[in-house]
């Protein structure tokens, strides 16, 4: 398993893309940091970029990346190696490459500006986005033989979770206004990784004025501490969900 | 060496393989013969486990593959078309491959030596042509010493003198007891080759015999005359 992963990573850190993506992320994260003075308005501004850019990178590289290592993956099952070994070691490779990328152009300047919980909060959150959706990236790709059609449905994916399903939530809210909906509500924020990605950063942040509706329900529902347990549990759901999905899948794939 | 027994497999509506049942024995070099998309590639990949039939099942060495990876030390396996991450260069991939293996005996290095694989071995494995990179998989296959062999249209790229390389390797392998099992559409390539003649056709094994019960069966002294001998006959 060390091989196959140490093989990965070391193939990915060579990809040019990952560099860009790196650099892209140091830029936004030193600008916000050098323009806004308030460290606390900064990170919530920095979090609405992250949110949006670190899920869309990560599926689409991984996708690809999946895609491409198709040969590669060809010949390890023909060698004596246990197809669930091959699939863990692409899945550790592909995570810690894209974390090392937003450790590095997130995480070391969120340090340096926002040291304490608040900045170790919001750099575990990005971590786990990112393999959410290295993992949700390794499930279409076993679900689409074509590549094509497999990266569609990972922009599509992005799309949704990213922009559409808020819509669709509000849309929803604004329906039933009338009717006691916190539930409901919360329940809604929990199947959307990057609601609670964001809920989870707020939480620690403490910052209500910018937490929203869905973020103050769950305040309410959950308190602060638990709060933030149940949104990092139902976040590590969301990572072993999909990718024990497509392990079992890739277990019975005809190659 | 090699059970399979009663092995189904279909693709959506094509039946690929129908109740195919087979004893491969070692020192034996089998020829898995038949016409384009009879089954000989799915056969060699069901035994790989990288195709999972619907029924039947598979005995490598009395014990059943399923689940238990190990038996794939014993084999070398030479793809039909090889495939390797194109970034990487040949010596990457063999060394990769060997990391992989852990495999801890002598290595047979006789192919690597006599395709010459150490001038292009610096090479990416996307530069190379088609011919190279059969030589690459041939090296591989043979290099960690197997007792079984699986070779898919293993000369199908290959130029006549490595081609007369590979043949003769084949022939010491074969001699030192191992189990060759190679398909080809080539017949006139494998005479001289084979002990033993599988004839797929349509997703069934047809005939399985030895090369002398089908000389003698057919008065032919070339495997792919007498095969084609045979298949008249069994037309009438």
């Amino acid at each position: 398993m060390k091989n196959i992963t140490k093989f990965v990573i070391s193939d990915i850190m060579r990809n040019r893309i990952i560099l860009f993506y790196l650099l892209m992320l140091c830029l936004f994260s030193w600008s916000i940091f050098s323009l806004e003075d308030n460290t606390s308005k900064g990170i919530m501004s920095l979090l609405n970029i992250v949110l949006l850019t670190v899920p869309l990178v990560s599926i689409i590289f991984s996708n690809i990346y999946m895609y491409n290592s198709a040969e590669f993956i060809e010949l390890l099952v023909s060698q004596p190696v246990k197809r669930s070994t091959i699939w863990k070691s692409i899945f550790i490779g592909l995570s810690v490459a894209l974390m090392a990328a937003f450790f590095i152009g997130i995480g070391i300047p969120v340090l340096f500006f926002v040291p304490g919980l608040t900045g170790a909060t919001f750099i575990v959150t990005g971590m786990l986005i990112t393999a959410i959706f290295v993992s949700i990236a390794m499930l279409c790709s076993i679900l689409m033989r074509d590549k094509a059609r497999g990266i569609g449905l990972s922009i599509i994916l992005w799309l949704f979770l990213s922009l559409i399903y808020d819509g669709l939530v509000l849309f929803f809210m604004f329906q039933y206004a009338d009717y006691p909906i916190e539930k409901p509500m919360a329940i809604l924020t929990a199947l959307n990784p990057v609601d609670l990605a964001r809920i989870h950063v707020l939480l620690q942040v403490d910052t209500e004025a910018l937490m929203g509706y869905t973020g103050a329900i769950f305040k309410k529902m959950f308190g602060t501490g638990p709060g933030m347990m149940v949104s990092l549990a139902l976040m590590v759901v969301w990572v072993a969900g999909p990718f024990y999905l497509s392990l079992r899948l890739f277990d019975k794939k005809d190659l | 060496m090699i059970h399979l027994n009663n092995i189904s497999k279909s693709f959506g509506k094509t039946q690929a393989l129908k109740n195919v049942s087979l004893q491969l024995d070692a020192a034996k070099c089998v020829g898995l013969i038949g016409p384009n998309a009879c089954g000989k590639t799915t056969i060699i990949k069901t035994i790989l486990s990288m195709v999972v039939p619907d029924s039947g099942e598979i005995l490598v060495n009395g014990t059943k593959i399923t689940g238990d990876v190990r038996y794939k030390a014993s084999i070398g396996y030479m793809p039909q078309i090889g495939r390797y991450p194109d970034n990487m260069t040949v010596s990457q991939v063999i060394s990769m491959i060997r990391d992989i293996r852990g495999y801890e005996g002598k290595e047979d290095t006789e192919l690597y030596e006599e395709f010459g694989v150490n001038k292009f071995c610096d090479k990416k494995m996307r530069t190379l042509s088609g011919g190279t990179t059969q030589k690459v998989s041939a090296t591989i296959a043979f290099l960690f010493d197997p007792p079984v062999l699986i070779l898919d249209e293993p000369t199908a790229g290959l130029d006549p003198v490595s081609s007369g390389i590979f043949r003769d390797k084949i022939v010491r392998e074969r001699e030192k007891g191992k189990l060759i099992l190679i398909t080809s559409h080539l017949l006139s390539e494998l005479d001289d080759l084979l002990t033993d003649v599988v004839f797929m056709q349509e997703a069934e094994v047809l005939f399985y015999k030895s090369v002398e019960e089908l000389y003698t069966e057919t008065g032919e002294e070339r495997v792919s005359k007498a095969v084609g001998k045979l298949l008249k006959l069994k037309m009438r």
